[in-house]
């Protein structure tokens, strides 16, 4: 009898559960890298292909939920986060599956592989880049409660001890960065350069993975500062 | 005269009849809205919710529903002008309980959202001006009517608002919140028991017989305060047994804590249902009452009697207990946004509101007051996501509602006027 009721009506879904669906997936991408990196060090291309696959596939679902979200937040929502930030914030976690996409695609385009030399501190330099969107991904899992309870100063609080994390996170990076970049300079002599070009290339992206998943943080902490 | 006279019993029966038609409307469907936030916030089981809306919605009928009935009873159209043909305010009033409960009807079958308390003021509204001229009705107190119903919702937000400030600020920000949930939450529910206790004996008690002053009213509103919060703190050392664990900050503690209290706003929400939607249906039947009984005298200063009001209030536990409880099932699963932090907020605010509301004699929408605390408690970012289009639904129902009531009074006006001469 009764089935629109002006009361159940009112109440939207909560914009944070596709949120983190969202960012569950492009960590899940991310965290495809380093078997893709290590079945190219082997020359396993078959290996590399299959990775590549999933990470695309994750990709596609990630834009999927991106849509989603952006279709589901219609002007009528009102929000206890401003819409710009959330559609920021998507914008912000799906440019880094995109990301990751990207860097698969062209090493495995251009059948790219490390030099010996640079193998291991690249697989490091890519673990932590990736751990740095696992970082991410935690911080918001940790808000999505408080956020929607309506926690004041302590939203505040955790916040800025995951921030804190991410940050240190990404300066790691920059400093494996910063190390792996002089070992090539010290290579690129030996090597050809067209790929030599390429791989500077796959580092700076390597290095924009763990930019943005810092800046999901930026976000996170703007979105719960009033 | 001699209509009244020759058919006085058949009105009262048909007036009885129509008049428990009508609150059995208002038990399936009002009913639920108002017990929804509660079941929805997992504070109450449905079962426990049934049980106390209808001990509650019967006392908030009987104990403090006077006022209201009073004023649909003789507020909108004014029965002194009638007084040389006073079995056409015996058609008028029938054929509102009946275009109303119809009405009511046709929409639950439709699932439209309408409100009761604006089918039987359209109603009756309409057949004044339609069947006895415009100038019957009182278009000030209609004017008052609907201007409450512009501001109960903006009160309640503004309460909830406020309220849910309060417990951000107490509670949520503390270094420890489950200890500050466990402090504070006895206070609000001495709140609730004050206010409730408050508005009843000064304004609901006058037909019950019982005439309180100012002074002894407050007095014994803190008393009863203080028992409701001892019980309250009884119910809350239970919770406090369990050992808290998952999050950083005794979340789950915290929102356990608030369904207990959460427990005694929704047995102050049913009350204040009670209180003020009884009138939709005993008010049109006290009017018949009091013409019936005088013999023709229109406008009679009579007290409504009480056992309109029991008559009305069982009619309201029949509705909750043969269909409400369905419609409870339905609005309660549906809400899983509601946590009973922001389910007290929203709850209390709304049952201050419309106990309020209910002393001072205005007919307001119980739904609609609720949707305005639900935004208070939103605008004070304690929801996850609000649907702004529902205020336009609510708007439209309104509009619809008004002139459904309405043209459907004067049909019925016509027809009795027709049967009866």
């Amino acid at each position: 009898m009764v089935t629109s009721n002006p009361f159940s009506a009112m109440f939207g879904r909560s914009p944070f559960q596709p949120l983190l669906a969202h960012i569950v997936k492009v960590s899940d991408c991310a965290e495809a890298l380093p078997p893709f990196f290590e079945a190219t060090l082997t020359g396993d291309w078959q290996e590399a292909a299959r990775q590549r696959e999933s990470i695309t596939r994750l990709e596609h679902e990630a834009d999927e939920l991106k849509t989603e979200l952006r279709l589901n937040l219609p002007n009528t929502m009102f929000l206890p986060v401003s819409r710009s930030d959330l559609l920021d914030l998507i914008s912000v976690q799906d440019q880094i599956a995109n990301k990751a996409r990207d860097i698969t695609g062209i090493m495995l385009g251009r059948s790219m592989q490390v030099p010996d030399e640079l193998a291991q501190p690249m697989r490091d330099y890519i673990r932590t880049s990736v751990s740095c969107v696992a970082q991410a991904r935690v911080a918001l899992e940790e808000l999505k409660d408080l956020l929607e309870s309506g926690f004041g100063r302590n939203v505040s609080d955790v916040m800025q001890t995951l921030i804190r994390e991410l940050h240190t996170l990404e300066q790691k990076t920059d400093e494996q960065q910063v190390a792996i970049r002089r070992q090539l300079f010290a290579l690129e002599s030996e090597m050809p350069p067209v790929d030599v070009m390429f791989l500077y290339k796959i580092i700076d992206w390597v290095g924009e993975l763990s930019d943005r998943a810092e800046r999901v943080g930026s976000r996170l902490q703007i979105m719960t500062a009033n | 005269m001699s209509i009244i006279a020759q058919y006085g019993d058949i009105f009262i029966l048909l007036a009885c009849a129509f008049g428990f038609f009508m609150a059995w409307g208002v038990g399936a469907n009002d009913v639920a809205n108002a017990m929804g936030t509660s079941v929805g916030s997992k504070a109450v089981t449905i079962k426990q919710a049934i049980i106390i809306a209808v001990i509650f919605e019967f006392l908030g009928a009987w104990l403090a529903g006077g006022e209201v009935t009073n004023t649909i009873r003789k507020g909108i159209i004014d029965p002194t002008l009638l007084a040389d043909e006073p079995q056409l305010l015996v058609y008028g009033m029938l054929a509102s309980l009946l275009a109303a409960a119809t009405w009511l009807l046709i929409a639950s079958m439709r699932g439209w959202p309408v409100s009761t308390t604006h089918s039987i003021v359209g109603a009756i509204v309409g057949f004044g001006a339609a069947g006895l001229g415009v100038s019957t009705v009182d278009w000030g107190g209609v004017g008052k009517i609907a201007a409450s119903w512009v501001v109960s919702p903006l009160m309640s937000g503004t309460i909830a608002f406020m309220l849910f400030k309060s417990v951000q600020h107490l509670i949520f920000e503390n270094r420890d919140p489950f200890a500050a949930a466990k402090r504070y939450v006895p206070m609000y529910v001495f709140l609730v028991g004050f206010i409730v206790a408050m508005v009843t004996f000064t304004k609901g008690l006058k037909h019950v017989g019982l005439e309180v002053g100012f002074g002894e009213s407050l007095l014994y509103s803190i008393v009863i305060g203080i028992g409701v919060m001892l019980l309250g703190g009884l119910l809350e050392r239970r919770v406090g047994a369990e050992k808290r664990q998952g999050d950083a900050f005794g979340y789950d503690g915290v929102e356990r804590v608030f369904g207990v209290l959460m427990l005694f706003t929704a047995c102050a929400m049913a009350f204040a249902h009670g209180s003020n939607d009884v009138a939709n249906a005993v008010g049109p039947l006290a009017a018949v009452m009091t013409v019936v009984q005088s013999g023709g005298q229109v406008g009679g200063e009579a007290l409504v009697p009480w056992w309109v009001l029991v008559l009305g209030g069982g009619g309201i536990v029949v509705g909750l207990v043969t269909y409400g409880h369905k419609v409870i099932v339905t609005v309660g699963t549906g809400i899983t946004e509601l946590t009973p932090s922001r389910g007290f907020a929203a709850t209390l605010a709304a049952a201050t509101t419309v106990v309020l509301a209910s002393g001072t004699g205005l007919p307001i929408s119980t739904t609609q007051t609720l949707v305005g605390a639900v935004l208070g408690v939103g605008l004070a970012r304690g929801m996850a996501a609000l649907n702004l289009r529902v205020i336009g639904t609510i708007v439209m129902s309104w509009l619809i509602t008004l002139p459904a009531g309405a043209i459907l009074a004067i049909m019925f006006f016509f027809m009795f006027k027709g049967m009866f001469g």
